[in-house]
């Protein structure tokens, strides 16, 4: 096994992070996969403020059931780039920043397997973040076909020109598949070759055992979405019929493409913050992982299964009845390993000592707002009932209550738990308490009214609406505008504490695990000597050390030596 | 465990049970009403859901609330808690009851669907078998016959009754009796949507989809367009009217008499509005159709449940 990077990258070339003074190795092409791993956090931070925007002015729209406060192709256009945003340039970037700090320290290693794929990979964010920025500026305005871009709507080219929204939308889109698959190859592999010293499969944490499972969806998946939006983009451009019923193509053959990536996406977006569940727990119960194994193999089970559940987004469209049915039951079956997870973070937490820190009240809070989007989840995989809802606001409410309810509050809990890691300075918990709470009321507010608002048979996307639908839905916009506040008290205190925080220790939150085996920020290459592993991750309780030697300083004698293979 | 706590978590799931049943009955009153005979199923279905996830949800978040509120560390206590790695018998437990749960309400959905038949039977049954249990028992007889076709537009909804020559942009249909549609489009996506009879099916241009479902209670309804279908989408909403057999027959015959008219469309009006008006906020859009020419038009004046 090699030690270094397998790509020869010259050290002295690099900025040193951990200089605080050095703040402008976050504006050039670092190699430092921590450096990356904050470039891409926020970055995609910046972008989930601009999505939040949208999303805030559509609720301004529907406070009332009248389009009154923007047009309709502007309210058209804004959600179809609120969901691109929050998922292309906010949730995925997002996650692989999580990924990229993480994962080389947890498993002992120096750095990602190819640090200067990495930085490109990273680079190409702004670049298509731009190429969707603009696409509000061209003629005839942004995409306004929705995030699935279903042809024929999204073919219908009202301006005809040949660079519109549309066009834009799809180039951008296929951009982030390439860097996320750049991404995927790079994370994996170095999960394969890089891990410590000691650590076997079953010595590593379960954040690495999540991001190894979401990447490899990735790179089983995204050829089919990158697939159909190349498809797509020769049938808008020059006038192919793969998707156009007017000449013979078929649209319900774009969305099995478009959902055999899009299904397994909420897998990998979900995986990683199971993954930081996982890690979160046990350090603020003082407890190790319940069932570790299950868990860490449940990730691969979730992994195999969400390959083979597309067509739960398409009960309700062109699909015969059996295939509503075999899929109905293949949707059912991923709740099992689903579950399991939520049944041992549970006992994870009974009878430990628990100590209620930011971070652990945002993973507590997370944890209650998967478990209900996961239980509208298994109502909504019962294709008779989803019927019924499919479309409506009640779909909007489930897939929110996992993505802003578990993913965003897992994220504030990771930023939190690793933050003193990542700038070596503590937050402010007073602040990250009151951000805790007005995030977890918003959430609540916006997203529990549009349970009943689907059940009562409101369609999605649509930018006016019945009187009938009034109530819920001015309930659910004062929501949107809290949760929009709510943000306030994080910038604050992430600005202010960076600055001026007090100083962190190596290990805060006396936390077992390699990355707290150094210093606060982590040294340039992180580990003096490589970590030799001899524990399972989760020794909480017990005095069994994890390491047979001190990572954070240079050996007398190299121990790694003679260990590594 | 001693007897007491065995007695206390016998308590507890049997309060959770009641509450869990109790909010399973809450869940019918959070429905449109039940127009169609599909709508009685979907709803037991529902039920069904909500009194198991309640059950779930409720007996998760106690257990985690009381760690919560009980289980807190001290101020001082910097020790750790009992190093408990897992326990097999508790997973395979927590592991064999999800499943069986998930087989269970996948069956119930099964069967539920089965009997809906809204695309026709799921399998061309064997003669002499019974059909859907939805559709009324002597099916053949009580069809509206033939099917009433549907067209849905950039941004309208009409219904062609071939028999009796009637167009209209409100579908009318008869109490009781198994309606039968031929779903069609005529340039993007569309979803035939209404929530009353909970129903929907997407309308794909360049295929013909036969679709069928039961209405049971007389009234008008919301029929909405379910699949986006671009800048006039919300706006494409139209009415349902169910009525007795006779009331059907004597709205056929007037409508028919009637010569064709062009319909009230919002999509159509409203285009032509922001057309003139030039104040050009928003972005260049599709053009709506024109107002369909049709025998009988639907009001948005009207009101329905
Ligand atoms: C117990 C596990 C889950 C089940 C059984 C489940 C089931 C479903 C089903 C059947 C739909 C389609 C509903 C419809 O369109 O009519 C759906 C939509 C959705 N789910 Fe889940 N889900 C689960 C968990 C998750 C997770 C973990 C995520 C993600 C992070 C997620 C994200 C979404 C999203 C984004 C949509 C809607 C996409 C769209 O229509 O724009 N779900 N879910
Ligand atoms: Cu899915």
């Amino acid at each position: 096994m090699s030690n270094a990077t397998l790509e020869a990258v010259s050290p002295s070339l690099q900025p040193q992070p951990g200089a605080p003074d050095n703040w402008r190795r976050f504006f050039s092409f670092s190699t430092d996969h921590k450096v990356i791993g904050i470039q891409y956090i926020v970055t995609a931070f910046i972008f989930f403020l601009f999505g939040g925007l949208l999303a805030m002015v559509m609720r301004g729209e529907l406070i009332t059931p009248e389009a009154d406060l923007v047009d309709r192709t502007v309210y058209n256009g804004l959600f179809t780039m609120h969901g691109t945003i929050m998922l292309f340039m906010w949730t995925f970037p997002m996650l692989n920043g999580l990924a990229n700090y993480l994962v080389p320290l947890q498993i002992g290693a120096r750095d990602m397997a190819f640090p200067r794929l990495n930085a490109a990979a990273f680079w190409m964010v702004p670049v298509f973040g731009v190429i969707l920025t603009l696409s509000f500026f061209v003629p005839g305005g942004p995409s306004q076909s929705g995030w699935w871009a279903y042809p024929p709507v999204s073919l219908q080219n009202p301006t005809g020109n040949l660079i519109n929204g549309q066009s834009l939308w799809l180039l951008a889109v296929a951009l982030s598949g390439v860097s996320s698959i750049m991404g995927a190859v790079n994370i994996v592999t170095t999960i394969f070759r890089m891990r410590a010293p000691g650590m076997g499969w079953f010595k590593m944490p379960a954040f690495c055992w999540t991001v190894l499972s979401a990447q490899m969806i990735q790179l089983v998946g995204l050829p089919a979405l990158t697939a159909g939006a190349v498809t797509l983009l020769l049938d808008l451009t020059v006038g192919t019929s793969f998707f156009n019923p007017e000449l013979g193509g078929d649209p319900v053959l774009y969305q099995h493409f478009f959902w055999f990536y899009s299904h397994p996406a909420v897998y990998v977006i979900i995986l990683p913050i199971f993954g930081v569940f996982s890690e979160i727990f046990p350090v603020y119960a003082r407890k190790p992982l319940f069932g570790y194994r299950v868990v860490a193999v449940s990730s691969l089970i979730i992994t195999g299964l969400s390959l083979i559940v597309w067509v739960h987004h398409m009960f309700a469209s062109g699909t015969p009845g059996w295939m509503r049915m075999l899929f109905m039951f293949t949707t059912m079956a991923i709740s099992v390993p689903t579950g399991i997870k939520v049944f041992a973070w549970v006992a994870t937490i009974w009878g430990g000592k628990l100590r209620l820190n930011t971070a652990m009240l945002f993973a507590l809070g997370g944890l209650s707002t998967f478990l209900f989007a996961g239980i509208t989840g298994i109502m909504l995989a019962s294709a008779p009932f989803d019927i019924h809802v499919n479309n409506t606001y009640f779909v909007v409410g489930h897939f929110h209550y996992v993505i802003n309810g578990a993913v965003v509050m897992g994220f504030y809990a990771a930023i939190y738990h690793w933050f003193p890691k990542m700038t070596g300075r503590m937050y402010y918990e007073g602040l990250g308490k009151l951000h805790c709470a007005l995030t977890f009321i918003g959430i609540n507010l916006i997203f529990l009214p549009m349970h009943p608002l689907g059940l009562m048979g409101m369609p999605r996307r649509v930018a006016s609406y019945d009187p009938e639908f009034a109530f819920w839905n001015v309930l659910a916009s004062l929501g949107g505008f809290l949760l929009g506040v709510s943000t306030l008290p994080f910038i604050l205190n992430m600005l202010s504490s960076w600055a001026q925080g007090k100083q962190a220790p190596d290990n805060p939150w006396r936390a077992i695990g390699l990355e707290w085996l150094v210093s606060s920020p982590p040294p340039h290459e992180n580990f003096e000597q490589l970590p030799i592993v001899v524990s399972a991750p989760y020794g909480y309780g017990s005095d069994e050390p994890l390491v047979a030697n001190d990572p954070a300083h240079k050996p007398t004698h190299d121990l790694t030596e003679g260990v590594s293979p | 465990m001693n007897r007491r706590t065995i007695g206390v978590l016998v308590g507890l799931a049997i309060a959770d049970l009641l509450a869990s049943l109790w909010i399973g009955q809450q869940a019918y009153t959070w429905m449109p009403p039940q127009a169609s005979a599909e709508s009685v199923l979907v709803d037991n279905l529902f039920s069904f859901m909500t009194t198991l996830g309640s059950f779930i949800f409720l007996g998760v978040m106690g257990t985690l609330l009381y760690a919560i509120l009980f289980q807190r560390a001290a101020k001082y206590d910097a020790s750790d808690g009992p190093n408990i790695e897992g326990n097999v018998k508790l997973e395979v437990v927590w592991t064999t009851i999800p499943i069986l749960l998930v087989i269970w309400i996948a069956t119930v959905s099964y069967q539920t669907y089965d009997r809906m038949s809204i695309l026709g039977p799921m399998e061309p049954l064997p003669m002499g078998m019974a059909t859907a249990e939805a559709a009324p028992t002597d099916r053949a007889a009580s069809v509206t016959s033939p099917p009433i076709q549907v067209f849905a537009r950039q941004w309208a909804w009409e219904f062609h009754y071939p028999e009796a020559g009637v167009r209209s942009t409100e579908l009318h249909l008869p109490v009781n009796q198994r309606a039968q549609l031929v779903l069609s489009s005529e340039d993007v996506l569309h979803g035939f949507f209404v929530p009353a009879f909970r129903v929907k099916q997407d309308v794909v241009p360049g295929r013909e989809i036969n679709f069928e479902f039961t209405p049971i209670r007389e009234g008008r309804y919301r029929l909405r367009d379910s699949e986006y279908s671009g800048t006039y989408f919300a706006a494409n909403q139209t009415n349902v009217v169910v009525e007795s057999s006779e009331d059907y027959q004597d709205w056929l015959a007037m409508a028919a008499a009637r010569s064709p008219f062009p319909a009230e469309n919002v999509a159509f009006e409203a285009f032509n509005q922001t057309d003139a008006s030039a104040i050009g906020l928003g972005w260049k859009t599709v053009e709506p159709a024109p107002a369909p020419l049709v025998n009988f038009a639907s009001s948005e004046e009207d009101t329905y449940e």
